[in-house]
């Protein structure tokens, strides 16, 4: 089951490379969109089926290079069916919005059905090497799909730049999990194993190295301060599609590795450097909210509330990890949290930077200074964004909210002053995202004047609409009726806490 | 005596085609050469047949001590010979009809047969007997094309190979003079009472020629010259195929015949790695000719495969991670200058400006290869530095395996100035008779390697057992 949701994007991906570049869009987007509704569908079904208290469902364990400790092992479980929720719906949503793309669409289309199969994959992976396989290849593929689709000579830097920091991420993490591999007797890549044997348990000053080289990966990946300088470039230069798949699936990656990884198979570590994850997390909220409030180019802007959002969820995870003062319940929520931020991240800002690439596509410019009074126009573009925009900022009644009220509760006991400081951060966050609504949609009529531009600036077309509108519908059904998410992430969370707390 | 020729069947098909087809060459009309050539496949495939039936039988030694046939002989066989076979399809293009077609084919057998006979030796005098069986024919290979380059960078691969040659042969004197014996096994405990100083002297001085095969720091300065100065075959035969051997080679001689009192030879062999692995990347930075910056990318590389060796008394997944990773290396390095081989007038990285619209499929090949060379994940390479690194931290050098990492980094500098342009920019109409195709069979080269560089990783599991087992003492 788990097996043919991740293979089935990249099986279609190879059927298509036999058809003709010249078969038109058509012949390569719809098929893509019926691929991912197949593959969303096949979600939904392995959601149904999937008891929630029983740890690790839909396993398949087969022998890959055992010499190696190496295994094609597989599985989902609270913390990672929502992420493969997200991933395949996000991919659904990214190919509806592509049926506008008209550059070099069968690449195009190939590359991202790649990606899908990569994304999926890494999220169900339950051996370190497998997981590491599709860490790499997700870099490898978006560095592509940002040089080869991006804006021009600058998108090039920018793939690359995105690539060297994320590559040395990884590496690192690959230098974590050997000495992970070499702990364990026998020597295993085995994550089921590592998490139930915990190897590096009393190894002292061993087990602080490796968590080292884990969260440097990891910490390149999500991206928090200060590893973080590569994804404003990556972003703006991108496709407004990949901008959507690089904010709302890769940057998870990073922090799912967090809850899958680092916490779990070294919790004794976890414990002893917790308030170093807490410390980086409030400094990542609060600076990348203060440089997200001074940006004037709207894709950059999101881009640092990024680095915000993903701060949250290092507080989070941090504060999971500080026993004193707390209890179980508070630290199970806020792995909670965390695990809801990331989802509702991942539906918001995959919707805001679509709502951008819809933007530029009109005025060809990220430029908010360009833009005014656009509400009158555009009402639907306007009322979207602006939900989207309220989610973001932690609105009640939006799945932000029910993802870092739960942050700061469950952390306010154990990292108190950490969390009031975190809290300054939503106050910014609602500044910046206000005033750049205000500026963009209220006021006089005004457009870019730039050459080349349409002149008009036509509302949402049907396709966009279809893209963005059930991303943002998800958005409020998660902030409405919470219960279908969390009733599946908790067990899982309560599981984790239980295990870092030793 | 256990002088049986039996077990030797890959080395004999070597010798006889080659001996074969020199005196056949001599009859043979220019147009009916290929006769020839065809004899050194059916070489290779013998080999290669005999060896796979022979890797399910125990190992052994042969001629008293002095050839031994375990799993690291076995596997240089397999690589050797279809790395020779990957060779000879590279480079029908480019000798077919040549006046000299017959001598490329002889020479390029008796240099295979001197790797895999390095692999074997298990005694001072065949090891460099082996050294320069696998050696001369390499100088007259580079300088086949006769023209100024060739001629420049077949006397600097002769003058560098004759000096570390000498050294090595003072080496092995000295060696024979403080142990009393050549044989691998008895050194090994002749040498624990000899002064050690002598001792250190004589394994510095054989180490040393050895490096010189493999092609690593400090003595790899014909490199960039060999692979930029002759034809591009030939240049993957002499930057790919010794290494194997030679780094088989050094591991046999290290771990059987040198005990670990008299010198710490880890301890050297990783600070070689080390300077190996970053002088290559550092000097491949800057490189525009795509052989230039292969040449020093496989110095790079040596770097990582030296690193197995640097732990081969000390870690138990040493041995196996240094074949598996020789293996996908040669396949990955062969398949890189396959594509070269295939597009022969881009000699520039710029030249390769738009290779994805033109040939989407010799583009693929050369991803595979450059990220295998990275080592991404699923291709070989990355297994093979899996191995090597886990080694490594294993045999408590974890500091090389931190040094291996920052320079994996640094090398995906290079060769991403390599894939950008070939895979994101639009082909510029003036230079698209640089991406002229050379022909059938290059193409068939790049397409296997490619297959191949990504197949070892992707069945891993079942190649991994196969390179697994101990030398034989």
């Amino acid at each position: 089951m788990l097996s043919a949701i991740v293979f089935l994007p990249a099986v279609a991906a190879l059927a298509l490379l036999t058809v003709p570049a010249r078969a038109g869009r058509g012949a390569f987007v719809w098929p893509w969109i019926a691929v991912s509704a197949v593959d969303l569908a096949l979600v939904v079904a392995a959601w149904v089926g999937y008891d929630p208290h029983d740890g690790f469902g839909w396993t398949e364990n087969v022998p890959w290079i055992p010499n190696a400790g190496v295994g094609y092992h597989i599985g989902v479980d609270g913390l990672s069916l929502p992420l493969v929720g997200l991933t395949a719906g996000l991919f659904l949503a990214v190919a509806i919005y592509s049926l506008r793309e008209t550059r070099r669409i069968k690449s195009y289309v190939c590359l991202f059905l790649f990606l899908q199969t990569v994304c999926l994959g890494l999220f169900v992976a339950l051996d370190l090497i497998l997981f590491f396989l599709f860490f790499d290849l997700s870099i490898v593929g978006m560095f592509f799909v940002i040089a080869g689709w991006g804006h021009g000579a600058a998108a090039r830097a920018a793939a690359t730049k995105f690539f060297l920091y994320t590559f040395v991420g990884s590496l690192a993490l690959l230098l974590g999990f050997i000495g992970l591999y070499l702990a364990a007797t026998p020597h295993t890549f085995d994550m089921v194993v590592l998490i139930r044997t915990n190897p590096l348990t009393g190894q002292g000053l061993y087990g602080g190295l490796v968590l080292l080289a884990v969260a440097l990966g990891l910490a390149v990946k999500t991206p928090t301060v200060p590893f973080h300088t590569w994804l404003p470039p990556a972003h703006t230069d991108a496709p407004a599609t990949g901008s959507a798949i690089l904010a709302g699936v890769l940057l998870k990656m990073g922090t799912y590795g967090f809850v899958r990884i680092a916490m779990p198979m070294l919790p004794e570590s976890w414990r002893r450097y917790a308030l170093v994850f807490v410390v980086v997390g409030v400094v990542s909220v609060l600076y990348g909210a203060l440089v997200a409030l001074a940006q004037t180019n709207v894709k950059r802007m999101i881009a640092y509330t990024s680095v915000n959002h993903m701060g949250y969820i290092l507080l989070a995870v941090g504060a999971a990890g500080i026993l004193a003062g707390t209890d179980t319940q508070a630290r199970s929520l806020a792995v909670t949290g965390a695990v809801t931020q990331m989802v509702s991240h991942g539906l918001l800002t995959g919707a805001l930077f679509l709502l951008t690439g819809v933007l530029y596509d009109r005025g060809h410019t990220y430029d908010m200074a360009a833009y005014s009074g656009l509400a009158a126009r555009t009402p639907m573009f306007a009322g979207l964004t602006a939900l989207a925009a309220f989610g973001s900022l932690g609105l009640p009644g939006l799945s932000g909210f029910i993802a870092e009220f739960q942050i700061f509760t469950g952390s306010l006991p154990s990292a108190t002053i950490a969390t009031a400081l975190a809290v300054l951060g939503i106050l910014v966050t609602a500044a910046l995202f206000l005033s750049a609504l205000q500026r963009i949609f209220l006021g006089p009529l005004r457009l870019p004047d730039a050459p080349g531009t349409p002149g008009v600036f036509s509302d949402l077309k049907a396709s966009e609409a279809a893209s963005i509108g059930p991303l943002l519908a998800l958005a409020v059904a998660i902030g409405v009726a919470p219960r279908f998410l969390l009733d599946v992430i908790e067990p899982a969370a309560r599981t984790l806490t239980q295990l870092v707390a030793g | 005596m256990n002088e049986r020729l039996g077990p030797l069947i890959p080395e004999i098909a070597l010798a006889a085609s080659a001996v074969i087809g020199l005196l056949a060459g001599a009859w043979l009309p220019r147009h009916r050469q290929w006769i020839v050539r065809l004899m050194a496949a059916c070489a290779c495939l013998t080999g290669l047949a005999a060896t796979g039936l022979a890797m399910t039988q125990a190992a052994t030694v042969d001629f008293g001590t002095s050839y031994a046939i375990d799993v690291a002989t076995h596997t240089v066989r397999v690589v050797v010979l279809a790395a020779t076979l990957l060779v000879l399809c590279l480079s029908i293009v480019t000798v077919q009809g040549h006046k000299r077609e017959t001598e490329f084919y002889v020479l390029l057998q008796l240099a295979a047969l001197g790797t895999i006979i390095l692999s074997g030796a298990s005694d001072l005098l065949l090891l460099f007997a082996a050294y320069l069986l696998a050696s001369v024919p390499g100088y007259a290979l580079a300088g086949f094309l006769k023209d100024s380059l060739a001629t420049e960078a077949a006397l600097k691969y002769y003058l560098m190979g004759a000096l570390l040659g000498v050294l090595m042969l003072t080496g092995v004197t000295l060696l024979y003079g403080v142990g009393g014996t050549t044989s691998y096994p008895l050194l090994h405990t002749a040498l624990a009472a000899a002064p050690h100083g002598a001792v250190a002297v004589g394994v510095l001085a054989v180490v040393a020629g050895l490096l010189f095969k493999i092609g690593g720091v400090p003595a790899h300065f014909w490199v960039p010259d060999v692979t930029d100065g002759t034809s591009t075959p030939i240049a993957a035969f002499v930057t790919t195929v010794p290494k194997i051997g030679g780094l088989a080679a050094l591991l046999r001689l290290l771990t059987v015949a040198i005990p670990a009192s008299a010198i710490d030879w880890p301890l050297l062999v990783a600070i070689l790695a080390a300077a190996s692995m970053t002088l290559g990347n550092l000097a491949a930075f800057f490189q525009t000719s795509v052989n230039r910056l292969l040449a020093y990318s496989t110095i790079s590389q040596v770097g990582y495969l030296l690193m197995a060796v640097a732990v081969a008394s000390r870690s138990d997944l040493a041995t196996q991670s240094l074949l598996f990773y020789l293996a996908a290396y040669a396949v990955t390095n062969l398949g890189a200058f396959a594509v070269v081989a295939q597009l022969p007038h881009a000699r520039t990285l710029a030249d390769y400006r738009g290779l994805a619209r033109q040939h989407p499929g010799l583009a693929a090949v050369l991803i595979v290869c450059l990220l295998g060379l990275v080592g991404t994940p699923p291709t070989g390479v990355f297994l093979g530095k899996l191995e090597v690194f886990t080694a490594a931290i294993d045999g408590g050098y974890g500091w090389l395996a931190v040094l291996a990492v920052l320079n994996t980094v640094a090398s995906l500098f290079y060769y991403l100035r390599w894939l950008a342009p070939a895979l994101l920019r639009a082909p510029a109409e003036s230079r698209l008779r640089l991406l002229r195709p050379a022909g059938r069979w290059p193409a068939v080269g790049a397409y296997t390697a490619g297959v191949a560089a990504l197949g070892l990783g992707i069945v891993g599991g079942a190649v991994l057992p196969v390179v697994t087992g101990p030398l034989i003492h």
